[in-house]
């Protein structure tokens, strides 16, 4: 069977055969499907793929996952499809009226004679274009279910015993964070949950890492990030799959995404967000060599207080017991002066120092004293005392005083 | 998964926790003696321990690794 093209060329050869003015007389006549056929074949070989830039319009993303629109100017349009396999690699789908560039072959679709562009790639020609779009859309959705609220923020634990990584295994990343941590506190022990961070299907990996790692890594904090990229490299983290597992974590997630500039979606779900790796792993965990001065000085100033109490205590001891001695002192010296004073009381009321002032006293031979003129009436001999010894008297005669 | 938590039953959190707690209590109230020491002896205690914990200086990182069956263990990772 010969081919569409070599009818065509047999066609143009046999009509320059002929002389100039005579009709085609042999006319060749082609079926619908012929036709088609060697136009798509006609395109197909005399265009190469090229870039179109237009309008979207009438956007459609058919269930088979392909999506089809025309692109348009001022004044004229063609029609597009972009097939499934190239549309999942798009972060969004692009607004009606948005200004784009296509990447595609021209083409006829020869079912429909439609002529029309396979696109292998859609580029927003603005800034960003639809990857900022797709941020922003996904953006105003998670914070329209308050996702993206600041009261959700948990904080990150101060002292975490097990460090969880979700990361490419074999990207700088893993290292950057496993070189920090053994830094800092390497009593701790990093679980890395392995993921494919970029390309085709990675966001399941990483939403899928993620679980695993909450439900089976027995983490106190996860570290979900990668080291750095385009934000093609980056747009995992910009994927809704992953900003719900992120804010479903039951532990507090730190994002190290690694670009300064452009923040993911990851980075506002997370619970805390890092600029890298590294410093995710600088925030995660606490620093060991300060932690140690820490306790140094908690030790010297629990010590310096407890022999603060030790020592008041002692002196407390001190203190009363010198007030004991000098209190007893105080009563023994009081006993004294009062023995003194009694002594004193007692030797002015002895006879004695009567006696001795010379006085005397008359006692009758019984030994009683003679006080008055009647204690004589029946008494002739009596004894007198005086200081130092006896006198013995007789009565002579009595004359009382009134 | 038993060993998943940590190693010993009290955190580095509570003991550090504790830890300031029971200086602040050292340096202001009055307190009786012996509740002193006793409050010495566990503060020591804890600076200690915690120390000991701090002293472990080899990291030790872990893989989660995915089964045939779906079924998830962890195994020691060395990094390369």
């Amino acid at each position: 069977m010969t081919g569409p093209l070599d009818l065509f060329a047999a066609a143009e050869a046999e009509r320059q055969t002929r002389p100039p003015g005579e009709p085609d007389a042999p006319r060749t006549t082609y079926s619908v499907s012929n036709l088609n056929r060697l136009v798509r074949e006609l395109l197909d070989q005399s265009l190469p793929p090229m870039w179109v830039s237009g309008e979207v319009s009438n956007w459609k993303r058919a269930g088979s996952g392909h999506c089809y629109f025309s692109l348009k100017d001022a004044d004229a349009q063609v029609r597009c499809v972009l097939f499934a396999s190239d549309a999942r690699r798009l972060p969004t789908d692009p607004e009606e009226g948005m200004a784009v560039r296509v990447f595609g072959t021209v083409t006829l679709y020869e079912q429909r004679g439609d002529f029309q562009i396979v696109v292998r790639e859609v580029e927003a020609t603005d800034a960003g274009g639809l990857w900022r779009l797709a941020f922003e859309q996904l953006r105003a959705k998670l914070d329209g279910e308050g996702l993206l609220a600041a009261e959700r923020k948990r904080p990150v634990p101060r002292y975490p015993r097990r460090v969880g990584v979700v990361t490419s295994p074999v990207g700088a990343a893993v290292h950057d964070v496993i070189r920090v941590v053994e830094a800092r506190a390497p009593w701790c022990t990093v679980v890395l949950s392995p993921a494919r961070v970029q390309g085709d299907g990675a966001e399941h990996e990483i939403a899928a890492a993620l679980e695993r790692l909450a439900e089976h890594g027995g983490v106190d904090v996860i570290i979900v990030g990668r080291g750095g990229g385009s934000v093609e490299d980056l747009w995992a983290f910009n994927r809704e799959e992953v900003a719900r597992a992120i804010a479903a974590s039951p532990v507090p997630v730190v994002s190290a995404v690694g670009h300064e500039t452009d923040v993911t979606i990851a980075d506002l779900v997370a619970d805390l967000r890092a600029a890298t790796p590294s410093a995710a792993a600088e925030q995660a965990v606490p620093d060991g060599a300060a932690l140690r001065r820490q306790l140094r000085m908690a030790a010297q100033r629990i010590g310096g207080a407890a022999s603060r109490i030790v020592a008041d205590q002692h002196r407390r001891v001190d203190t009363l017991a010198a007030g004991l001695e000098s209190g007893m002192q105080a009563i023994m010296e009081r006993r004294a002066r009062r023995l003194t004073r009694s002594m004193d009381k007692l030797e002015a009321l002895s006879p004695l120092a009567a006696l001795k002032r010379g006085y005397a006293v008359a006692q009758d031979a019984d030994g009683r004293l003679l006080r008055r003129t009647a204690d004589f009436d029946d008494v002739d001999t009596f004894r007198l005392r005086v200081v130092d010894g006896r006198v013995d008297c007789s009565v002579e005669g009595t004359e009382r005083h009134e | 998964m038993s060993e998943a938590k940590g190693r010993d039953d009290v955190g580095l959190e509570e003991r550090l926790a504790r830890l300031e707690a029971i200086v602040e209590r050292l340096e202001q109230d009055e307190l009786e003696l012996q509740e002193a020491l006793e409050l010495f002896e566990e503060g020591i205690g804890h600076v200690r321990a915690a120390h000991g914990l701090l002293d472990e200086t080899r990291l030790r990182v872990e893989k989660l690794v995915v089964e045939m069956d779906g079924a998830v263990s962890v195994e020691p990772h060395s990094p390369e």
